[in-house]
């Protein structure tokens, strides 16, 4: 009883002091809502109007009536498939090719001492600051049967004929690799920054080898880093132009490309928005796997920690 | 009193300074085309000329084609008073409702091709796509007409046709089956793509401009490709080892168009007279290698004699070129390029 009595004004004080509590939080949230708005306007008029608007425009045929005939288009002409399967084929391929030499990179960098790894990384992003145009077009002088590449190999003997190294897929690769290499390699880096040394000393004093350190702690403390890298390079690469258009020797006809190619051809613009829609919701899908595959795994690296 | 008066003059003349804005305006008017050296030679050759007769102002823009004309007239923002086009969107557009009717009590269309001249659209100039060939490959035994492009057994190399101007490749396709040449059009155009598919394997890029054309053809990356004459022209002067000749050439025209609520309409219609009479025309291949649509340009005696044989529109060299069909690839250029995609794309 006489803990009753204790306990029960207690806990009407703090009813009453949730009441206080719960529309203080609501203040704040209405206020920083209020501080939102300009953004979330902004976002809604220059993002989702456009997208929107895009959506509409996509379901209208040249005679300005409601039709689904641009999106058949896709089905009918087989040329749209073959793009667009090619366009995943390259964001893939540049995607590996990117995880495979900028994991190493990366890893280097965070290891260096920090004088060192500043200078590399400024070399890594030293090439953010030359058009892409002129870099596509340094890797065409580079690789076309006449380039440095070829000519070098056959002075040399290596070869007696030029490798095709430009003009078809291994030079679209090439250069997209390395225009997205820094968009891997800096989130990576920023994240493998973050890992805190004494959990490898840790692992290394409980007897693991180097390589089982690695393997077991820093790898999957690296992933977050690695997974948001893959991502802003994948979906990065399904709208690539210049490269693929310059290096692919009109043979590498990626989903961009054929946009651009669609809406010259056809005298409603919903020819074109229809693909943009279609690239948007597959990316937007693939984005959710993604989030599904890699996000998950993150995400619990990061709540272990 | 010498004074005050002083005063009273500037201000009249502030005054009429004023007034005199607004007049000047009305007699502006804004040309587009395709920028580059080419709307540098068309400034030289039509604009400044016109200008200084008229005693207007010609504002210039660059268009990226028939896109930017559409969404101006759509979008009822029409920005420009006359633009350049290539004959083929003008046939579209005209098709689509997007260009003012054309006076041709104003503008004089004698010496123009007839397949040149509509209710509101008219040829300006041309550019041909001719077959170049690299010297130091061949020497001067390359590749002279299409059929020996497709022949990949007699003349073997590395080649490149356009693969964004469906509408060019058809037609040299069809001049490679041994079609004469004014039997070309209209194009069959299953046929046409039966030519192609013949010569796709060996054909080492599909290019996407004029630029990428010339570089492929500069840097020996193709032995043997379809090009602007524009382009081939500037190769040779370069100095590259390179041969082209307007036998079996392409002619495709470039037209100009006044937008569909131009606010300068009657002004652009007079300066669209003076563009193509035959002594502005003639001026234009002093500068540029895209010859004049008005044949009378050649009997100005504007043009020097050894000129004239390099031009794409001067009577001889017509005669051994298809000239394309706007109003052919009007109704069929959907369809085709589609087609056309599906064959080259995968």
């Amino acid at each position: 009883m006489s803990m009753q009595s204790a306990i029960l004004p207690h806990a009407g004080a703090r009813t009453l002091n949730a009441d206080a509590l719960h529309a203080d939080a609501r203040r704040e949230t209405f206020g920083l809502l209020a501080l939102l708005s300009p953004g979330l306007l902004l976002v809604f008029a220059v993002i989702i109007v456009p997208i929107g608007w895009l959506f509409w425009l996509s379901l209208f045929d040249e005679t300005g009536s409601l039709s689904a005939s641009n999106y058949a288009r896709f089905f009918q002409q087989p040329s749209y498939i073959k793009t667009f399967l090619t366009t995943f084929k390259v964001a893939f391929a540049v995607t590996g090719a990117c995880v495979v030499l900028g994991y190493p990179l990366a890893y280097m960098l965070s290891q260096l001492p920090r004088r060192a790894a500043s200078i590399c990384l400024i070399l890594v992003i030293l090439p953010f600051w030359t058009s892409v145009l002129v870099r596509t077009y340094a890797w065409l002088v580079i690789l076309q049967r006449k380039g440095l590449i070829n000519s070098w190999l056959i002075d040399l003997g290596v070869i007696s004929q030029p490798l095709p190294l430009a003009n078809n897929f291994a030079g679209v690769i090439i250069g997209m690799t390395h225009i997205m290499l820094p968009f891997l390699v800096l989130p990576l880096y920023a994240s493998m920054k973050t890992i805190d040394i004494d959990c490898l000393r840790a692992g290394m004093n409980l007897g693991a080898s180097p390589a089982a350190t690695f393997r077991q702690i820093f790898f999957p403390l690296s992933l977050p880093g690695l997974a948001s890298g893959v991502v802003i390079v994948f979906v990065l690469c399904l709208g690539f132009f210049v490269t693929p258009a310059l290096m692919g020797g009109g043979k590498v006809i990626m989903w961009a490309m054929r946009i651009e190619q669609t809406t010259s051809l056809y005298s409603n613009w919903g020819a074109g928005a229809a693909l943009g829609v279609v690239l948007l919701a597959v990316t937007l899908a693939l984005l959710g796997l993604f989030q599904w595959l890699l996000g998950a795994r993150a995400t619990g690296v990061w709540s272990s920690r | 009193m010498t004074k005050l008066l002083c005063i009273k003059s500037l201000a009249v003349a502030g005054l009429l300074a004023s007034v005199a804005v607004p007049a000047s305006a009305a007699d502006t008017i804004t040309a587009a085309s395709w920028g580059g050296t080419y709307q540098e030679a068309e400034t030289k050759a039509f604009f400044d000329p016109t200008a200084k007769e008229l005693g207007i102002t010609i504002k210039q823009d660059t268009t990226n084609g028939l896109d930017d004309v559409r969404l101006q007239v759509t979008g009822n923002a029409v920005k420009w008073d006359i633009t350049e086009l290539g004959a083929d969107e003008c046939a579209r557009g005209s098709k689509e409702g997007l260009f003012e009717k054309l006076d041709y009590s104003v503008i004089d269309k004698s010496g123009i091709n007839p397949k040149l001249v509509h209710d509101d659209w008219v040829g300006i100039s041309y550019t041909s796509v001719v077959l170049i060939y690299r010297t130091d490959v061949f020497g001067d035994k390359g590749p002279k007409t299409w059929a020996d492009f497709w022949d990949v057994e007699k003349f073997p190399g590395r080649r490149a046709l356009s693969g964004s101007q469906a509408t060019e490749t058809l037609s040299v396709a069809a001049l490679a089956k041994g079609i004469p040449i004014d039997k070309v059009y209209p194009v069959d155009i299953d046929g046409a793509l039966q030519s192609v598919d013949k010569v796709k394997g060996h054909i080492d890029a599909w290019w996407t401009s004029g630029a990428q054309a010339m570089q492929l053809v500069k840097d020996g990356e193709v032995d043997m490709a379809s090009i602007w004459n524009g382009r081939a022209g500037t190769l040779r002067k370069e100095g590259a080892p390179v041969s082209f000749s307007f036998d079996q050439g392409v002619l495709t025209a470039d037209c100009m168009v006044i937008p569909k609520g131009s606010k300068n309409k009657d002004l652009a219609m007079k300066a669209l007279a003076k563009f193509v009479s035959p002594d502005l025309q003639a001026n234009l291949p002093l500068y540029v290698d895209n010859g004049p649509a008005n044949e009378k340009a050649f009997e100005t005696g504007k043009i020097p004699p050894e000129r004239i044989k390099d031009i794409n529109s001067a009577p001889d060299n017509v005669k051994k070129q298809v000239l394309q069909d706007p109003e052919f690839w009007r109704d069929t250029l959907v369809e085709a390029t589609e087609k056309f995609n599906n064959l080259i794309q995968q």
